[in-house]
């Protein structure tokens, strides 16, 4: 094996890039989360932002409104899952698995025509100045701008269960459904717009792996990646900054053992892609000591 | 104005009658979806849901319901117990290739030996597979408090990497030309999972996946364990104070349903599909979970579940090859179904009310 075929800045460099399609997908399943839903359809509803916003991305030519066509795509997936769980009163759990096994069979569906082609070039900005510092300007500021705006999404998320009233009563709303319903608020509408920000989230890490980082329109294509953002949550506590670390140490994973497939490493391929998943579960046993909010995954029924 | 107005017990008509109002309502939208896609609807739904057991040639068609519906039975009966009580095991797909690469590796391992204990061998060692990858979410549960849902399903993505470099590694027909594959399995008498009365499709998969249903319906209606399934799901609290200990229940439902699997995927290697190979697996283990909701987590309802899914696999097939349906449409008329259950089921827990809105 030569390891010195390994550029650690292009590692590094790609390491944003392998982690953005979770951080999004992982971003929105937060607020899903802390608003009191669990919703396990995220793999599904990452699947069908990624065909429909390819399908919108190569029909218009523009990547951006691809990204547009993909968020709505996981979103109108998510209603479904918010009209069954928060409206008829299903089974969050079994609910979203039925979302995973419907979404990955309408992408393939609505994916059929689009096997083969190329996705729409979506070039990098190089951030003015920033970009010219060596080392760093090719590991951090040198991306294409989905990178950075889901850095922002983030940021946004932080000010907003943090710093504002809407924030407080989500919060509430997924820590005491039943106190937060007796103060007034309205549950089912919280979560359903919560439900409906998770699957536009989980539509646009979707959509930025069959645009940018593949970037073609294959089925199956998200491979776990869905369920990797929700152990992704569960990493970071329920934090939106831990978050970041989880999804770039997942990034990190998935790069590293890319990089040693390419360098002829003496582990055979599928031992190698087996890391990512590997490195999930020993996520899973070291942080698992996050409290989850309160009303997680309880059905929530005004008797009144 | 509609209210929902919890039922005291949950209704017993609905719970019978819920199942086949989504399969209705299934063919509803299924009938919708497919008239978007530019096919008769009506002919559709008549070639998945009749084709198979009253056309032409059923006689060939009949065989395959027992081959495809056994292993789904066989892992949904298993799933059921947990998640009746809480426990969810969602990694059966990966359970199911363990098991078959574990039970397949026994018989290769013995070849050419020429005696039918080969076979049981391996139904042994198949079973051990499934529920030693089981046990790793179970004990991580039990120790470390990890979430079994996610560590179950992560385990499948693992088990496919696995699957894949025993088929091209070391399980590898060492005179198959350099062609990935294992040796075929169905060709060694002493391993062979064939049919036990010829052309039926009746193999041991079946009988197993009958006699599973047969002590899952005992295990719940007559025995302490079934009992403690049920409470543990029900009343979690008031199983505490039962004496039913819940990581002993983890471990028991998640070894049950990871054994099941196991041996669903024992059959499957040894019979139908008769070779390792990096795709033998088709997704039975992610289907039994519709089937075990189907089935309302009961033994006799999941046989009928059971046999129901593996109609639309085999008419999916026929409308695949006769209308050029889509394969993926029917992997979303089966995450449809589930859907449309989960829906009508709200009938059985709630009693919907018309009411007029109070002019306070």
């Amino acid at each position: 094996m030569d390891l010195s075929a390994i550029n650690p800045i292009l590692l590094l460099a790609s390491l944003m890039v392998a982690a953005t399609p979770i951080l999004l997908a992982a971003i929105g399943e937060l607020v899903v989360e802390r608003a009191g839903v669990l919703n396990l359809g995220v793999e599904g509803m990452m699947i069908t932002g990624a065909v429909s916003g390819f399908i919108v991305a190569v029909a218009t030519g523009n990547p951006w409104i691809g990204f547009l066509g993909a968020a709505a795509g996981g979103a109108a997936l998510s209603l479904v899952f918010g009209v069954l769980t928060q409206y008829l009163l299903s089974n969050q759990v079994a609910t979203g698995l039925a979302l995973t096994l419907f979404g990955l069979g309408l992408s393939a569906l609505m994916g059929q025509g689009y096997l083969g082609i190329r996705a729409p070039a979506f070039p990098d900005v190089h951030v003015p100045l920033l970009a010219d510092i060596p080392v760093i300007g090719p590991i951090v500021f040198q991306h294409d701008p989905m990178v950075y705006g889901g850095l922002l999404i983030v940021a946004g998320v932080y000010g907003f269960l943090h710093h504002s009233r809407a924030g407080l009563i989500l919060r509430a709303v997924g820590e005491n459904h039943d106190a937060a319903h007796a103060l007034g608020y309205h549950v089912r509408r919280t979560r359903m717009l919560a439900i409906a920000f998770g699957g536009a989230c989980a539509g646009l890490g979707g959509a930025y792996l069959s645009l940018v980082r593949v970037p073609q329109w294959t089925e199956g294509m998200t491979a776990g990646a869905g369920w990797i953002a929700l152990a992704i949550v569960v990493f970071a506590g329920w934090k939106p900054w831990r978050l970041v670390l989880g999804a770039y140490l997942f990034g990190g994973v998935t790069v590293l053992q890319l990089n040693l497939q390419a360098a002829g490493a003496a582990v055979p391929v599928e031992y190698l892609s087996m890391s990512p998943y590997l490195a999930t579960i020993l996520v899973l046993v070291i942080m698992a000591s996050g409290r989850s909010p309160g009303s997680l995954g309880r059905t929530f029924h005004a008797a009144r | 104005m509609i209210r929902l107005e919890k039922r005291p017990q949950p209704s017993r008509g609905w719970s019978y009658a819920a199942p086949v109002l989504a399969v209705l309502l299934t063919m509803l939208l299924g009938g919708a979806l497919f008239a978007a896609l530019g096919q008769n609807p009506v002919v559709v739904i008549r070639t998945i849901f009749l084709d198979p057991l009253f056309s032409e040639f059923a006689w060939f068609y009949r065989p395959q319901l027992l081959i495809k519906g056994a292993p789904l039975v066989l892992i949904a009966v298993g799933l059921s117990f947990g998640f009746r009580a809480g426990i969810w095991n969602i990694g059966a797909e990966g359970q199911y290739i363990i098991g078959a690469l574990v039970g397949a590796a026994v018989g290769l391992a013995l070849y050419p030996l020429e005696s039918r204990w080969v076979f049981v061998a391996m139904v042994v060692a198949g079973a051990f597979g499934g529920w030693a990858w089981a046990m790793i979410p179970g004990l991580l549960r039990v120790k470390f408090g990890t979430n079994e849902i996610l560590v179950s399903l992560m385990l499948v993505y693992v088990a496919e990497s696995l699957l894949a470099a025993m088929a091209l590694g070391p399980l590898k027909n060492p005179e198959g030309m350099g062609f990935p594959g294992s040796r075929n399995l169905s060709q060694y008498p002493g391993a062979a999972n064939l049919d036990l009365i010829a052309g039926t499709g009746l193999h041991w998969g079946v009988v197993a996946a009958l006699i599973a249903v047969i002590c899952a319906y005992v295990a719940l209606a007559r025995h302490i364990f079934g009992f403690q399934v049920r409470l543990a799901g029900q009343a979690p609290r008031a199983a505490r104070f039962a004496g039913v200990r819940p990581a002993r229940l983890v471990l028991v439902c998640m070894g049950l349903s990871g054994a099941l699997a196991g041996l669903a995927g024992l059959f499957e290697v040894a019979g139908p599909a008769g070779q390792v190979t990096i795709d033998f697996n088709v997704g039975y283990g992610f289907t039994a979970i519709i089937v075990a909701f189907l089935g309302r987590l009961h033994p006799i309802g999941i046989l009928a579940a059971g046999g129901l899914m593996a109609l639309t696999y085999i008419g999916g097939g026929i409308a695949q090859s006769n209308l050029g349906l889509p394969a993926a449409a029917i992997s979303l008329l089966q995450g449809m179904l589930l859907f449309c259950l989960l829906a009508v089921d709200m009938l059985t827990h709630y009693r919907v009310r018309l009411t007029m809105r109070k002019v306070a």
